[in-house]
């Protein structure tokens, strides 16, 4: 019953969309419906001269999968630092929690200046983006790993290192798991904004910007659409990879 | 296995550096193969005791020796057993049993191999795929002495394992127990609170006075026939004269 509850909303907009801009009558503030769809419908395509919705599209999703793969290859590890050892933690978290309220995008031109326009500056921010969300939730997930299974593994002969390889990691994985699920959602967002720094020239973020400069609205919603879809799309793919690998989350007995 | 308990004592320390102690002098000797119960009421320091053998807690004066030699750390000739939420859940039953030798480097072969049989030990052989939150308290206490097993230590420490278990599952599993001790010829230390528990399973049973945890004596039990019937005269003569000196206790 949820499902088809859910649905009536989006149609809903969809209806006001259209009725508001027909009232409207202006292509340049809100452009009709009939308008956006045919450029959903044809993601191949070209648009104005800076490629087609999927190469833009495959362009933000390879530079958000770079800036996430180093986000998570020094946030899990220093996550797992910092919630196994508290000396760790009490050396490294003011610092943290110092540099977290930044948003990622006010380093925009200090990753200009150090990184130069294009792929590494914009990976800089997205990295950024996704290194917190990582970071705390793989904290928390370590905290978290129940003090009897460390115990058991050590009376079982489990050295310090195959305690944290085989009991730590494993039992902090479903809050690891949902970090890097926060994490690539905050990147996504994130890599839409740095595309509108000066000097890139391509990337949905860019092609929405692009296309406001000569006033396309329906590609602006078009390609607003599209992130909004890549968006969602991945947040299953997370969620269907949790409920497979970690059904025991909750159940621990 | 000998395990000798020399002048034991415990003070913890609280966060506002008050001391408290929680076992006092104890000395104690366990016989190789023997069957030990530790009885005390809640706080009485006996879950402390055991860890201190288990190696995860240390004594603040005192030594523990296993076969004569001082004992420095957890040891894989002691295995210990949790009273609940011990198995570790995102591994099948028959990779829990399987643990401890994966930690010494077996193959996976072997080591599967030899968690197959004692799962069979432990009757549980047709649940090595099963998740542990897909059996009840009862199995999964089980599958944590198959585990403990398969490491095949000397001795059993066993920290109210079926304390958290409904009155007639944990009766069976008592039964269980001595099957598996009899078979499988370890040292054990059972730790517990009912009294009706410990005379059932005990060879001796060491009642500890409340906090800070004292040896009040040594209660024998052997001249009791196993398998143990509750309602026989020495049984309940022994049951007794636990419930007095725990009662004594409780009103200094």
């Amino acid at each position: 019953m949820r499902r088809p509850l859910g649905i009536i909303l989006p149609l809903l907009i969809l209806v006001v969309w259209e009725i508001a801009a027909r009232l409207i009558g202006n292509q340049f503030i809100l452009p009709r419906l009939e308008t956006v769809v045919p450029v959903l419908l044809s993601p191949a395509t070209d648009i104005l001269g800076t490629g087609s919705l999927l190469h833009n599209a495959a362009v933000s999703l390879i530079r958000v999968g770079a800036g996430f793969l180093v986000a998570i290859a020094i946030a899990v590890p220093l996550g797992i630092g910092m919630g196994w050892s508290p000396r760790l933690d009490a050396f490294a978290d003011t610092t943290v929690q110092l540099f977290r309220p930044i948003p990622p995008l006010a380093w925009g031109p200090l990753a200009i200046a150090w990184f130069s326009v294009g792929l590494n500056s914009m990976v800089f921010i997205i990295f950024l983006g996704a290194f917190f969300p990582i970071l705390l939730n793989t904290i928390d997930g370590v905290r978290g790993v129940k003090k009897t299974w460390v115990e058991v593994a050590r009376t079982l002969g489990a050295s310090e290192g195959q305690v944290l390889a085989k009991v730590v990691l494993p039992g902090a994985a479903p809050t690891i798991w949902t970090g890097l699920r926060v994490g690539f959602g905050i990147a996504w967002m994130c890599v839409i904004a740095a595309e509108w720094l000066p000097g890139t020239t391509s990337g949905l973020g860019y092609l929405t910007l692009y296309a406001y400069n000569f006033g396309q609205m329906h590609f602006i919603i078009a390609g607003m659409i599209t992130i909004g879809i890549i968006g969602i799309a991945f947040d299953l793919l997370f969620r269907s990879v949790e409920d497979r690998w970690f059904a025991w989350r909750g159940s621990e007995r | 296995m000998k395990l000798a308990i020399r002048d034991l004592s415990k003070v913890f320390v609280t966060g506002t550096g008050e001391q408290v102690p929680a076992l006092k002098d104890i000395s104690l000797t366990v016989a190789d193969e023997e069957f030990l119960c530790i009885l005390g009421p809640s706080g009485c320091g006996k879950t402390t005791l055991l860890r201190i053998i288990a190696g995860l807690d240390t004594p603040t004066t005192g030594s523990i020796e296993v076969d004569g030699e001082a004992l420095d750390g957890p040891s894989r000739r002691i295995a210990m057993i949790f009273q609940e939420y011990s198995l570790f859940p995102w591994r099948t039953v028959l990779e829990n049993v399987a643990f401890g030798l994966e930690m010494t480097g077996n193959g996976r072969g072997d080591r599967l191999e030899a968690a197959g049989r004692y799962l069979d030990l432990v009757g549980l052989g047709s649940f090595g795929k099963s998740f542990p939150f897909e059996l009840s308290g009862g199995m999964r206490q089980r599958v944590a002495v198959a585990r403990a097993l398969a490491i095949e230590p000397a001795a059993l420490l066993m920290d109210e394992p079926f304390g958290a278990l409904d009155a007639q599952t944990r009766n069976l599993m008592q039964i269980e127990l001595q099957e598996i001790w009899k078979k499988t010829r370890k040292t054990v230390v059972f730790v517990t609170h009912s009294v009706d528990e410990a005379v059932f399973l005990a060879d001796r049973i060491v009642v500890l006075t409340e906090r800070p945890g004292r040896i009040r004596e040594i209660v024998p039990v052997k001249k009791c026939a196993r398998p143990r019937d509750r309602t026989c005269a020495d049984f309940v003569e022994i049951r007794r004269h636990v419930l007095d000196l725990i009662a004594v206790g409780s009103s200094d």
